[in-house]
């Protein structure tokens, strides 16, 4: 995703003069020609993350929309409060685009995991968190976004679907329809997940967007009360949400995702996928039990 | 002038005791700085405090709110009477100053650190917008603790952000737990222009904060003293979070220099 990052962010940089892009010292090269165009609006602000995240934020405060981008470890883990304060508590607009995911950068060790974010994330109030899929659904995500006043976490991976889907900011998308179980797939997990279930009764939905959640969606499709919940970071984020939207009906909730310890393997990232079971044919399993539960 | 200020000090000392809360010796070491800001340095129209052309002040250290309260309501951004709500369950007017709920108020500061990365943010946004208003941000000594003060210090040199003044309202309050020894050759070596002044003085500190550079941004370092106007406050640490009983108000209020 990170070639479809550069395309979008200077489309925006081109057709919206409030936008102000921050890079901690990472996709300088991609950049090099946002910085040529946009002298005054493209800084490699260098590796200080927390000053980085309250600088957007005065940006912010005079209108401006800044667009930060970093590891996603140091974006979010090192700069919460930052985060928490100049953007959520203040009510500001602004825009962070992380790379590396769980484990995008698996060999380099835990340092740089982040299967944390989305966790943490959703404990700031007003922080909108985006979780695209493909290349193509982060440009279509992040143009319905970027300034809409709140701040607003994009979560890009290595890891993409085949297809992209006709993806709405605030929605999920209804990918198949079944009576069995409901499997809710996050993000670039939809691919083994539509894998796993091609040929069973179940609906596939897919998230995109992690908050605000979509709960209707949910709730008009969901006749089993039976949900696989497969998220692409620690597992069971959005449990409480899945709940909530089906409720009071009671709900036989399954949650599959990263385990909650530190991936202290290295390697590479499909290697820790099988450890986890983000694998269509353990997804398979997991479905199949959930039915005959 | 000098009136003025014992009028701050009395509404500051009066508005901790009613509530209970404040912290009053931060609020009466600023009081003098944030005085000659409002009333002689800052471009603002009270009935227009989202102004794009005004000039920002941004009071990183948040603790010091009831000194910034007491000025922005004698230069008319809410009424006086407002304030008595102060730390109210329902009041616009906390601990810590919320920029949602107070005109006037550009940030919302409490936890340290925060506010100077922020008026770095606001200095850098006014020169890519080519508005030529100033930033002032306030620090403390204990803040100047925090990583954050000093990346900050790092960007607003390189960028060369010549709008931006901080002010470092140096009450020593650190002195116990990390002592900062000459902040001022701290900010030169980070590329700042610097002074020293005396933060009470009033002359001196018009000047300083007057003061232009070409390309560098400008530090003030205010040698100030805590609980400043009030003898039983001044420098005494168990006053730092503490509002007077209304037995001791009274004898505090006659004292007040």
């Amino acid at each position: 995703m990170r070639k479809q990052l550069v395309n979008t962010v200077e489309s925006v940089l081109k057709d919206d003069e409030r936008t102000v892009l921050l890079l901690g010292d990472i996709g300088v090269f991609g950049f090099r020609h946002a910085f040529r165009s946009f002298p005054n609006r493209v800084y490699n602000i260098g590796i200080l993350e927390q000053a980085t995240v309250s600088l957007a934020a005065g940006l912010s405060l005079n209108g401006l929309i800044p667009i930060v981008h970093t590891i996603a470890p140091f974006l979010v883990e090192r700069s919460l409060e930052q985060l928490k304060i100049g953007f959520c508590y203040q009510k500001l607009g602004g825009n962070f685009i992380s790379v590396g995911a769980s484990y995008d950068y698996a060999a380099l060790g835990c340092t740089h995991h982040c299967p944390a974010d989305v966790g943490l994330l959703k404990n700031l109030p007003g922080m909108e968190i985006v979780v695209p899929g493909t290349s193509g659904e982060f440009d279509i995500l992040f143009k319905q976004a970027y300034s809409d006043g709140n701040p607003t976490y994009f979560r890009l991976s290595e890891r993409e679907n085949p297809v992209s889907y006709d993806v709405e900011f605030g929605k999920a998308n209804v990918i198949k329809k079944g009576k069995l179980a409901t499997v809710a797939a996050v993000g670039p997990l939809l691919k083994p997940v539509l894998e796993a279930s091609k040929d069973l009764d179940v609906t596939v939905l897919y998230y995109t967007t992690i908050s605000p959640f979509d709960p209707k969606t949910l709730k008009d499709n969901c006749p089993s009360l039976k949900v696989l919940l497969c998220e692409p970071y620690y597992q069971g984020a959005l449990s409480l949400e899945i709940t909530k939207a089906l409720a009071p009906a009671p709900v036989l909730l399954e949650c599959l995702g990263v385990p909650h310890r530190f991936l202290t393997d290295y390697g590479q990232a499909h290697e820790h996928d099988e450890v986890i079971g983000f694998t269509p044919q353990s997804i398979r399993e997991r479905i199949e039990r959930l039915i005959y539960a | 002038m000098r009136s003025d200020i014992k009028h701050l000090r009395r509404k500051i000392i009066k508005l901790a005791a009613d509530s209970g809360e404040g912290h009053i010796p931060s609020a009466l070491s600023v009081l003098d700085i944030l005085w000659v800001l409002y009333d002689r340095v800052l471009k603002f129209d009270p009935k227009n405090p989202d102004d794009p052309n005004r000039d920002r002040f941004i009071l990183s250290k948040g603790h010091a709110s009831l000194g910034l309260y007491a000025v922005l309501a004698e230069k008319g951004f809410f009424p006086v009477k407002d304030l008595e709500s102060f730390g109210k369950f329902d009041s616009a007017f906390g601990g810590h100053p919320d920029r949602n709920k107070v005109p006037g108020i550009e940030t919302s500061t409490g936890s340290l650190g925060h506010g100077l990365p922020m008026a770095v943010g606001a200095a850098l946004g006014l020169r890519i917008q080519n508005i030529g208003s100033r930033v002032y941000a306030l620090i403390g000594d204990g803040e100047a603790n925090e990583g954050t003060i000093w990346e900050s210090a790092l960007l607003a040199s390189h960028h060369q952000l010549s709008n931006l003044v901080c002010v470092v309202d140096y009450n020593h309050s650190t002195d116990r737990a990390l002592g900062l020894g000459c902040m001022s050759e701290k900010f030169r070596a980070f590329g700042w222009d610097s002074t020293i002044i005396d933060g009470h003085d009033h002359q001196a500190i018009f000047g300083a904060l007057k003061r232009s550079s070409n390309s560098r941004p400008i530090a003030v370092i205010a040698e100030t003293i805590k609980g400043r106007g009030c003898p039983i406050m001044e420098n005494n640490a168990e006053w730092h979070h503490k509002s007077p009983s209304m037995a001791e108000l009274e004898s505090i209020l006659e004292s007040l220099i």
